[in-house]
């Protein structure tokens, strides 16, 4: 019973320390999610893990200036700053490599990320050896400490949060031009390097800030997840940054509350872990760009394709029937004869009369396995026949495509032709031949029959 | 010091009477890595002409137009446009980069990028508004690509992605025009309607230069010509300058069109 009420009153943030640690962490999510985002854009992903690794040389060596200063070494802004400094001076370090060597920003990144940190790990093994340093709890930079998050980690993060929301609100365009195309940005007179330095004072503000609660190692995480994620759903900026922010901050709120049931759970992993779920959510179902969406459109399109084939099949047989008339009669067409029109595999072909008789398109299958077209089937037909030889037809007339190869060339198109583009064909067609209301024209070139 | 190419003495007479030209570049010289790419260019090109700038690949044509456009930093030289530097004749000028040089992919509307064009104007802070996002829509209008507005730009194909370009440069309303290859790798339609577009910006009395590949079609598609290789090996009325001779000098003797075909068509796969 009283387990229950602890959970009730976790999720419900009842207890104080719980709802303060949870809204730390929303807010934090969100901000890393919106900058993440033009991170991500901007190509620079890994600039936030060079930027994050980098600031831990920063705070060992203010935590020694604290101590020359007279102080006990342990305070925060003091540390924050000097994880600041060495942060943004890392990618400067980048920057400078990239532009005067032959090195390649993932090769200056590498390097730049690695030396700091370890300098950092040098340094923090130095502190803890000092007497000062037994109790200097600087190890908490490295992995997060969320659950010891007090009021004044929300102040520095709710400062944060609305610093970043103001500046993208405010250089939203210019942002988006940047991470665009930046020699045309620079072209107009936009002074590209400064919003570049905004852009990453930005994303140092959220590193630095994210420090005490996921730490250095996994604050990349927050900063590329949720915006990769949001890019599965959308391909509008600003759902992007939007989408990505939600994300960063559900899985800040998530993060933080299963860890707050959980004894002993650190935070920062548990919310890298609850960003993942939602990235592979995204990366499967997304709207725009997830897998089983497109592999669901592809495989669609492919059903349609099929059906297509085998009613121009039909269609161009029963033509051959009766050379004289327009009149097309329904007769049962065997198996083989349609077999013999593509090279598809009986399997195949099986498939596709199965989708066919499901739609009402053909009759079933008779035992002599011959199978015939319904009305609805014919009309249906007809139609895809006229389509297939109006675009042949204007691929002669226009793109100067040979009678004998149109078949094919014009196989790959008509299947994703619009009523619209139909209509065009015909507006430009219809002079030239007696392809008026719904009659299907004539093949340009000779059917080859079936067997 | 260095020989004045023949039209030197006459376009400065023509600048005398109708006001500073377009584009003055002296003594430009350009390095990456202390390798020169461009080297002593002088050139001068008279109001209201369509200029191909034609040369070997490498041979520093988009590193001109860079340098034009203050986009890299200059060794040596002077470039001035309509008689002022590039910062004050900013305005005047549209620029059109390569396709390659962006993430198609990139999260925006084919009407997004071309607003882009109107930022210069709208200035820091101010959002797009209704008249950036008019302006962009009659500039997608005239490449032919009003209906694909709300299209994200990977769903365009290569053709209307540099016409979305065009476009964009075109919203600026500038009187010189910087192209880097915008006839690279687009369909038969898109070079057509490209042509159209900058023979229309010529009828307005507009100046652009092209950086152009297809040596077959410079002649008909352009009526001043500037052949480059590091330096101008010519430069002036594309039916005096644009000749085996030059084209010889151009390309080091090792020119045929076969090879700069085969060049390009391993470039674009």
């Amino acid at each position: 019973m009283s387990e229950f009420s602890e959970i009730f009153d976790i999720l419900l943030l009842q207890n104080y320390n719980t709802r303060l640690v949870v809204t730390c962490t929303l807010l934090l999510g969100s901000a890393c999610g919106l900058m993440g985002s033009f991170l991500l854009l901007r190509r620079r992903s890994l600039m936030g893990d060079t930027l994050s690794h980098a600031t831990l040389p920063g705070v060992c060596i203010a935590f020694f200036i604290g101590i020359l200063l007279g102080g006990d070494g342990k305070s925060l802004p003091l540390l924050l700053m000097g994880a600041t400094v060495t942060g943004v001076f890392g990618c400067m370090v980048v920057l400078f490599i990239r532009n005067h060597s032959r090195i390649k920003d993932d090769t200056a990144m590498g390097i730049v990320l690695s030396v700091f940190f370890g300098a950092g790990v040098v340094l923090i093994t130095m502190i803890t050896q000092m007497p000062e340093g037994a109790a200097a709890g600087l190890e908490s930079f490295i992995y997060g400490k969320t659950a010891a998050m007090v009021f004044s980690d929300f102040k520095l993060l709710a400062i944060v949060t609305m610093c970043v929301l103001l500046g993208t609100a405010l250089l939203y365009k210019e942002f988006r031009m940047l991470c665009f195309d930046e020699a045309y940005a620079a072209a107009q007179g936009w002074p590209v390097k400064w919003l570049d330095v905004i852009l990453l004072a930005m994303v140092a503000a959220v590193t630095v800030a994210g420090l005490q609660s996921v730490g250095l190692i996994l604050i990349i995480a927050f900063l590329i997840i949720p915006a990769a994620a949001a890019r599965f759903w959308t391909d509008h900026l600003d759902q992007m940054l939007l989408g990505s922010a939600l994300i960063g901050g559900l899985s800040g709120w998530t993060g933080a509350s299963i860890s707050a049931l959980i004894p002993n759970m650190p935070a920062g992993a548990l919310i890298v872990l609850v960003a993942a779920v939602f990235f592979m959510i995204s990366l499967l179902f997304g709207k725009n760009h997830g897998v089983l969406v497109v592999w669901f459109r592809q495989l669609s399109l492919r059903g349609t394709v099929g059906r297509q084939h085998l009613l121009r099949a039909l269609y161009e047989i029963l033509e051959a029937d009766n050379v004289q008339s327009d009149e097309i009669v329904i007769r049962a067409v065997p198996f083989r004869q349609i077999r013999g029109r593509r090279t598809w595999s009986d399997k195949q072909l099986r498939h596709h009369l199965r989708r066919a008789y499901h739609n009402g398109l053909i009759d079933a299958v008779t035992r002599e396995d011959t199978i015939s077209l319904t009305e609805a089937g014919l009309e249906a037909a007809a139609r895809i026949t006229r389509n297939h030889r109006l675009w042949e037809l204007y691929l002669i007339e226009y793109a100067d495509v040979a009678a004998s190869r149109v078949d094919r060339d014009a196989d790959a198109v008509e299947h994703v032709l619009g009523e619209k583009l139909v209509a065009l064909l015909e507006a430009k067609l219809v002079k030239l031949h007696t392809a008026k209301g719904l009659a299907v024209p004539a093949s340009p070139h000779p059917i080859t029959p079936g067997d | 010091m260095n020989a004045a190419p023949e039209h030197f003495d006459q376009t400065a007479k023509e600048s005398l009477v109708s006001g500073p030209l377009p584009l003055v570049i002296q003594d430009l010289t350009v390095a990456y890595h202390r390798k020169p790419v461009i080297w002593d260019v002088d050139l001068e090109i008279p109001e209201g002409k369509l200029v191909g700038i034609v040369g070997p690949n490498g041979a520093g044509k988009s590193t001109l137009i860079k340098a034009c456009l203050n986009l890299v930093p200059r060794t040596s030289g002077e470039v001035s446009i309509y008689g002022s530097t590039y910062e004050k004749a900013r305005k005047r000028v549209g620029y059109v980069p390569q396709r390659e040089s962006v993430d198609w992919d990139f999260p925006v509307s084919a009407l997004d990028v071309v607003a882009m064009g109107t930022y210069g104007t709208l200035g820091w802070f101010r959002r797009v508004n209704k008249r950036s996002k008019s302006l962009a829509m009659q500039a997608l209008d005239r490449v032919g690509l009003a209906e694909y507005a709300d299209r994200q730009i990977s769903q365009l194909s290569g053709g209307q992605q540099q016409r979305t370009f065009l476009a964009r440069a075109l919203v600026q309303d500038a009187d010189i025009y910087f192209m880097d290859e915008p006839f690279a790798a687009v369909d038969a339609a898109t070079e057509r309607a490209i042509v159209e577009l900058l023979k229309d910006l010529q009828r307005r009395g507009k100046t652009c230069l092209v950086v152009h590949h297809d040596l077959a079609t410079v002649s008909q598609y352009f009526d001043w010509t500037v052949l480059l290789n590091m330096r101008v090996v010519a430069s002036g009325p594309t039916e005096a300058v644009f000749n085996q001779g030059n084209l010889h000098k151009t390309y080091g003797g090792t020119l045929s069109l076969l090879s700069e075909a085969a060049e390009k068509l391993a470039k674009s796969r």
